[in-house]
């Protein structure tokens, strides 16, 4: 089929995916913005004025990026396992099975839709933020990338857990045992360099422990770890996760008996 | 030229159910043609495979000339599905889902909106396109589905069971529906339990049972095959029928007379005997679809059956 066909397929689902978090906004927008605000009462102001200096920032300033990238994971990780899970259960996934959807075109749709929902939360949360505390911005590109790549790497987690749930428990497994405490782990509430150093390199395998410090460079100038691995690593794994997403659709994992 | 060529294909489902066996079928180009079976004859099976649900296990399936095993983008953009189950986004409206089925295909936003207007004001639909697809009446939600399938102009519409809870009216007007769709050059392939709508509607058919074909034939020699139907007859109450030579017949209840009437005599003949006996038919019915007693013959016959009769 020819480009043009599947770039309106592609927008097509992409648009789709879009209207269907904005459509429940309440549900996907608001609670994440609600959340991200006591953190930054309780953590930043209440808990934060008595920790003092963190990386020679104040402890607000410090944690502001690590919340701001926390719910850019969450969310673009549950969007689209919960889209796409659903779409499953109503079966409503054979409309695009049926059609010369090419199965990359699936997977950068959902993919979009998530990275859509990751960013506009971490915009909404970044607005919060600024009630309490004055951001400063180190390198605008940085945060950019760094943003886009870690929803691209998380949706396409979340794609590929909705490819294997069997119900709804199944997608919420991940992101409670999983996700949550990697999350609570990468960095966002403390800097690296306070772990002994048995930890420090334990800690490195956790791969959002790069996302986080990169983004927080973007911000505060400041990072426990080399742009340059946090970069490569990122896109090595939004690499393996499009690759593995694509392979289980190709295959009909989930999709097709 | 073939709207669908199939060739020995097999469906093994895990766990070892072998729901199709070696099958071999073709549909001409313009055709409309019956898919009948019981539950569980592999209709379902096939009709997913084609549409690429299924995962064959072995064989051929060609749409128009495209291989799914190696065109299978140009053979799914042929092909039109309205599916057994209501399979669309229960939150999403009537025309938003109409759309975005035409977005799929690659037609721009601005010619899927006036083919969903023309699909939807044909199935009668328009007025409800803003409503949500969960508001709507079981009927309107199939016909939802006939507008889906139809937004990019299929060469070939497959129906599973599409007017299975539909009533009587909704059910005559979507066999108009459909009878003009063919005219218009689209073949049909069509699943259905209503076997008077598979003798009316369709020139062919293949009647399936336990994965394997048990008849492909014309509508018309099917039909010809009927060796025998059986009528009822409405007499006035507490008629006493003391005999009909020639013909296998008994009383249901005092003015109901059931007859079975072989292929090579008359009725006729019923009616003589009854005027002579002084007793006047009321009113006279088929007992079942002629074809009905038809394809339980034939499937009753399929040797894979157990205790099947040859």
């Amino acid at each position: 089929m020819n480009m043009r066909v599947n770039w309106v397929a592609l927008k097509t689902l992409y648009i789709k995916e879009c209207n269907r978090y904005l459509r429940i906004w309440i549900q996907t927008l608001v609670p994440p913005a609600i959340t991200m605000s006591l953190y930054f009462v309780i953590f930043g102001n209440l808990i934060g004025s008595r920790v003092g200096q963190m990386g020679g920032f104040s402890y607000m300033e410090f944690i502001v990026p690590g919340l701001i990238m926390m719910a850019v994971i969450t969310n673009s990780y549950a969007n689209v396992a919960s889209s796409f899970y659903s779409t499953k259960f109503q079966r409503n996934v054979e409309e695009l099975l049926v059609a010369p959807v090419p199965n990359y075109i699936i997977v950068l749709g959902y993919m979009g839709g998530g990275v859509s929902r990751g960013v506009m939360v971490g915009v909404l949360v970044t607005i919060v933020s600024l009630f309490f505390v004055d951001i400063q911005i180190h390198n605008m590109a940085v945060i950019i990338s760094m943003v886009l790549l870690t929803s691209m790497l998380f949706s396409l987690g979340g794609l590929i857990n909705a490819i294997f749930a069997n119900s709804f428990d199944d997608i919420s497994i991940i992101p409670t045992f999983v996700l949550t405490p990697l999350t609570y782990l990468g960095g966002v509430f403390y800097s690296m360099s306070l772990l002994p150093e048995f930890w420090q390199n334990v800690s490195k395998i956790n791969p959002i422990i790069y996302m986080v410090n990169a983004f927080r460079y973007g911000f505060l100038g400041v990072s426990d770890i080399s742009l340059f691995n946090a970069f490569g690593i990122v896109s090595l794994f939004v690499v393996i996760l499009f690759t593995i997403a694509l392979t289980l659709i190709n295959k009909g994992v989930g999709l097709r008996s | 030229m073939k709207a669908l060529q199939i060739t020995g294909l097999k469906k093994v489902y895990k766990g070892g159910v072998e729901a199709v066996k070696g099958l071999d079928l073709s549909v001409e180009e313009g055709d409309f043609f019956a898919l009948l079976g019981p539950n569980g004859a592999g209709k379902s099976t096939i009709i997913g495979v084609i549409s690429s649900l299924v995962n064959k296990t072995e064989g051929k399936v060609e749409i128009f000339g495209y291989d799914i095993d190696t065109h299978l983008e140009l053979a799914k953009s042929q092909l039109g599905l309205v599916p057994q189950e209501f399979n669309f986004n229960q939150f999403e409206t009537v025309s938003q889902i109409v759309i975005n089925q035409a977005g799929f295909y690659g037609i721009e936003r601005k010619l899927a909106k006036v083919r969903a207007e023309k699909y939807l004001r044909q199935l009668d639909l328009w007025e409800k396109r803003d409503e949500k697809s969960r508001h709507l009446s079981g009927g309107m939600k199939r016909r939802l589905m006939i507008a889906r399938a139809l937004v990019h102009h299929p060469k070939i519409l497959i129906l599973d069971e599409p007017t299975a809870g539909v009533d009587i009216e909704l059910r005559r007007s979507m066999w108009t529906f459909l009878q003009d769709l063919n005219k218009q050059g689209v073949t049909i392939i069509l699943t259905t339990h209503y076997l008077e709508e598979a003798e009316m509607l369709c020139r062919n058919i293949a009647i399936i049972d336990k994965g394997i074909i048990v008849e492909n034939t014309s509508m018309k020699q099917l039909l010809k095959k009927i060796e025998k139907e059986t009528f009822l007859l409405d007499l006035p109450a507490n008629s006493e029928v003391s005999g009909l030579d020639g013909f296998e017949y008994r009383m249901i209840d005092d003015h109901t007379l059931e007859v079975v009437v072989a292929k090579k005599q008359s009725i006729n003949s019923i009616f003589a005997q009854l005027s002579q006996q002084g007793i006047e038919v009321l009113s006279m019915r088929n007992k079942a679809n002629r074809l009905e007693e038809l394809f339980v013959e034939l499937v009753n016959q399929n040797p894979q059956n157990p205790g099947a009769k040859s």
